[in-house]
């Protein structure tokens, strides 16, 4: 695209002149100051999370407690969110719900971020034939739409939670390794990289100490984004009914479980939908933040 | 064309990753095909017969370079449960998805490209955070809610629009495109706006304002075309993600596309059809993104000439 | 006759104690601090400093392209009998590209690359003139294509800006600026971007266009081989400030404040080979936390007690020569002297 060095441009003499040259932790607090709502997004997930982790002790009844009297209830006092077609509290089944959902956001992404750390290491490092195997095998994984590869692959190993993590874990990895192997390439030519080659530093050691650092910022805010788009993914395949299987709870499958009362008891069906969709908002508020503060790329705001 | 040619070219090592990884993973499934196709209690001998037929006794690697040569004659094999070829399978539903995506797609770019502009054009003012939330909830919200709400809403309550799909009823259209367009209008709207405004930041964008434009005639003369070279690019990449999300709405809206064969074809275990129906699919999302690429060199003249 | 008219009549542009400020989360920087300029009708006037003292603000903030976080924060840009600082930009962007217009410094950025570069020479005049039929406005600029130096104009006329080289875009630059035959031509480092020797040809160019059509030409530069080869009068800029203004031989003969002469001994002369180059100590100042006295004290080797707590005003060292410098008084009357 156009030059980027555009000399007249007031932006860049004026951050000389107020020597703005922020480390992590300034451009953090920057992102605390300027951006409210990443503030709130952070806030939501941590209250999600202690949710998640104290769902027995804040949901009001057990996550399979079926009250045979009082079957599609609407919301009330008693039941917030209602209760569904076995009588059970929504609210507390949200609750119990989000452990698993937060879960299958997390835990495949973490596990996607070391695959594609190590393999995009390798590739960018490497570069020849290891480059070209596992950058193809890469673009194969991102030219499959992710529902669809979630889908063989829950075909294959068969519907359940953990072969989710499997799947989910299976279809972040790519672009996680994009992002590293292009840092490294560009690394790899630095001046002290070949400095720490010359005096004879080993290359786990160049990649650890001197590239691993510089692809941080862009790998927070990419895993801050892969986490929504796994619980999406997550309830996307819940909902089709090949993802987790009942009795477990999760926010897709109670979808899946309660479409059919939609027209008479929406609140089933919309309550786990609206978990899902604040939890992935937040995600992408403090993701979209980040980038803002992190990624060198975006930083002209 | 040269390049072009090359990238075309490039793209199939990809492809037959796509068919071998595909490949390998529904073929790894422990348990014979044949047996589970006939139920529990058969005699083996039948079992047997029908494995031979079917071709599986043979090893993988023959298996596959079978198939391949079959794929590029058009033949995807037959389905399990309906002993039908996919092939056929797959063109008679392909032309509900083509429409459901068409439909999708024209509404997301319509309302995404309105909203990024305008988010654009009044930056950091209340149109465009409002806009911006929008697009950040469209984003956000899964499309089986998005799904769902349209239902709801628009079908039951209001009974604007059918609640699911019928053949030849153009109305019946207008729900599950909405809903599978919702998400990518959020992107396109984000995309559009974010980059026209690192467009407007450009040098030759004071040169317009210095001939004396005004900032509407900078934003659609000079900007606006810069701007939507990286939009278009990620509007093909939409095309992959809508086409995971018509997985969905198909499946909400009763509609006979390619995204209710896969779903089906799981609950049947019907490995050709899942397979066929993938590969199709990811063949789509492979051509939209050289179409990308090639439209991208169109409207860029600094690369037209390496086309 | 008020000043304002008398200077109207001799000048067409005059700036008078104009401030720009960018305003940061870190505090107000004055990148162009109160400055007075006068323009005459049909001279060459250069505005000379280093990178980052406001130079370039000054003729952006002519023309309303300040971005921000930076505006006009005072002073007035008196035009043709109008304070440009007050114009609503509607009316601002009439005179801009007519009668006011802008060359740029980076001929490879400033031209749209994916408009053809006869297009946007042509939508200049009818940005200004809508009636104008196509056909005519193609010609026109098709002749100043040919008036600017562009060879085979006809041709280039449907090129890509990629299509052409440095010199060709900035003379495409040019003829964008002069199609509507405008009063005042601001250039903010022309040439800088380019060869040496293409750089003698686009002054040469701006110099006969300035004696054919009698226009005014500002040349914003660092280089004051540009403003020996073209410039009538000079202002030399200095954090925010104008430091010494005279008409170019004063300024070269008798260089009066400590930056100027620096400047000058630093553009290397065949014959001087042997000598070390010479070069002004220290960086441009940092605007949030200038001195308290003279900006320029702090690289400034004459400074004397004074300057560290003292302001200078601009004062006249000859007539037509004024200089903004404490020590300047005492350093002639020692010279005269000697």
């Amino acid at each position: 695209m156009a030059n980027k060095k555009t000399h007249a441009a007031p932006g860049e003499a004026l951050r000389s002149q107020i020597g703005e040259r922020d480390g992590a932790r300034e451009k953090l607090a920057r992102l605390a100051r300027q951006n409210k709502l990443a503030v709130v997004s952070a806030a939501v997930i941590a209250l999600a999370l202690l949710l998640a982790v104290f769902a027995p002790v804040v949901a009001p009844y057990g996550e399979a407690e079926p009250d045979v009297l009082a079957r599609l209830q609407p919301p009330s006092a008693a039941h917030w969110f209602g209760t569904d077609e076995l009588g059970r509290d929504v609210l507390s089944r949200i609750l119990y719900g989000s452990r698993l959902s937060l879960a299958i956001g997390i835990l495949p992404s973490v596990a996607a971020l070391v695959i594609g750390i190590v393999l995009g290491l390798l590739a960018g490092y490497f570069g020849g034939w290891v480059d070209y195997v596992i950058m193809r095998v890469a673009d194969v994984m991102l030219s499959i739409p992710s529902l669809l590869l979630a889908m063989v692959v829950m075909y294959t190993l068969g519907s359940s939670t953990l072969n989710l993590f499997i799947a989910l874990s299976m279809v972040g990895w790519a672009s996680v390794a994009r992002v590293v192997r292009s840092q490294t390439l560009s690394l790899k030519e630095t001046a002290y990289v070949e400095a720490a080659r010359s005096i004879g530093v080993s290359r786990f050691t160049i990649m650890r100490r001197h590239i691993l650092p510089n692809c941080i910022p862009s790998l927070i805010v990419l895993f801050t984004l892969n986490v929504p788009a796994a619980i999406l993914s997550e309830s996307s395949l819940s909902f089709l009914g090949i993802g987790a299987q009942p009795p477990a709870a999760s926010w897709g499958l109670m979808v899946n479980q309660s479409k059919q009362f939609l027209f008479n008891q929406p609140w089933l069906a919309l309550a786990p939908c609206v978990a899902i969709m604040v939890v992935v908002l937040a995600f992408n508020f403090l993701g979209d933040g980040l980038r803002d503060v992190l990624d060198p790329h975006s930083q002209n705001e | 064309m040269k390049s072009f040619l090359k990238r075309v070219l490039g793209m199939i090592p990809v492809l037959l990753g796509v068919v071998l990884l595909i490949f390998i993973m529904l073929r790894s499934i422990p348990g014979n095909a044949a047996a589970v196709l006939m139920g529990e209690h058969v005699d083996p001998a039948t079992v047997e017969r029908l494995t031979r037929s079917m071709g599986l006794d043979d090893p993988v690697p023959v298996q596959f370079f079978r198939y391949i040569a079959g794929a590029l004659r058009g033949d995807l094999g037959v389905s399990y449960r309906y002993d039908r070829p996919v092939t056929a399978m797959i063109a008679e539903a392909f032309p509900a998805t083509l429409q459901l995506a068409l439909l999708a797609a024209l509404f997301a770019w319509a309302l995404g490209l309105a909203a990024g502009i305008a988010a654009a054009i009044r930056q950091n003012k209340l149109l465009d955070r409002l806009f911006m939330g929008a697009s950040l909830l469209g984003v956000s919200m899964p499309i089986f809610m998005t799904s769902l709400l349209l239902q709801y809403f628009l079908g039951f309550r209001l009974g604007w629009f059918p609640l699911t799909q019928e053949a030849g009823n153009f109305a019946s259209m207008v729900l599950p495109a909405i809903a599978l367009g919702w998400n990518s209008a959020g992107s396109v709207a984000r995309m559009t706006r974010s980059s026209l405004i690192e467009v407007m930041q450009a040098d030759y964008i004071d040169t317009a304002r210095a001939k004396g434009l005004l900032r509407g005639g900078v934003i659609l003369g000079h900007a606006l075309k810069n701007s939507m070279l990286p939009v278009i690019t990620m509007m093909a990449l939409q095309l992959s993600s809508m086409l995971s999300g018509a997985v969905i709405t198909e499946s909400i809206f009763a509609i006979p596309g390619i995204g209710r064969l896969a779903t089906t074809a799981i609950n049947n275990r019907d490995m050709p059809v899942l397979q066929g129906t993938v590969l199709f699919t990811t063949v789509l999302v492979i051509a939209g993104n050289l179409l990308a690429d090639l439209l991208y060199s169109v409207l860029d003249p600094r690369i037209r000439k390496e086309v | 006759m008020t000043e304002n008219e008398r200077a109207g009549a001799q000048n067409v542009l005059s700036l008078r104690g104009l401030r720009a400020c960018f305003y940061t989360e870190h505090g107000v920087l004055p990148a162009v601090d109160g400055v007075d300029l006068d323009i005459p009708r049909g001279k060459i006037i250069g505005l000379v400093g280093e990178s980052g003292c406001g130079k370039s603000m000054t003729a952006r903030s002519i023309m309303g392209l300040l971005r921000e976080p930076g505006r006009i924060a005072g002073g007035q840009i008196l035009f043709d009998g109008r304070d440009l600082a007050q114009l609503p930009e509607k009316e601002l962007r009439a005179v801009c590209g007519q009668q006011i217009s802008m060359v740029f410094q980076e001929p490879m950025t400033s031209l749209n690359p994916v408009l053809r570069v006869g297009r946007q020479v042509c939508e200049t005049l009818l940005v200004h003139d809508r009636s104008l039929p196509r056909a005519q406005a193609r010609r026109r600029v098709i002749e100043m294509f040919a008036k600017v130096g562009i060879p085979e104009p006809e041709k280039r006329y449907d090129c890509y800006p990629h299509e052409l080289s440095g010199g060709l875009r900035q003379r495409v630059m040019i003829a964008m600026a002069m199609v509507c035959r405008p009063q005042l031509l601001i250039a903010d480092e022309p040439t800088t971007a380019l060869d040496v020797t293409i750089e003698a040809q686009i002054l040469r160019l701006m110099r006969a266009l300035r004696d054919e059509t009698g226009m005014s030409v500002l040349i914003i530069t660092h280089n004051l081989g540009v403003v020996a080869e073209v410039c009538d009068e000079v202002y030399v800029m200095y954090a925010g400030k104008i430091v010494e203004h005279a008409d170019t031989f004063e300024l070269f003969d008798h260089p009066a404040h400590p930056y100027t002469r620096g400047l000058l001994a630093s553009i290397p002369r065949i014959g001087q080979a042997a000598e070390r180059l010479h070069a002004i100590p220290g960086v441009v100042p940092n605007l949030l936390h200038l001195p308290a006295g003279c900006a320029f004290c702090p690289r400034c080797a004459e400074a004397g007690e004074a300057c560290r707590t003292r302001r200078p005003d601009l004062t006249e060292a000859a007539p037509g020569h004024t200089v903004r410098c404490l020590q300047y008084c005492a350093e002639t009357a020692e010279r005269r002297n000697a």
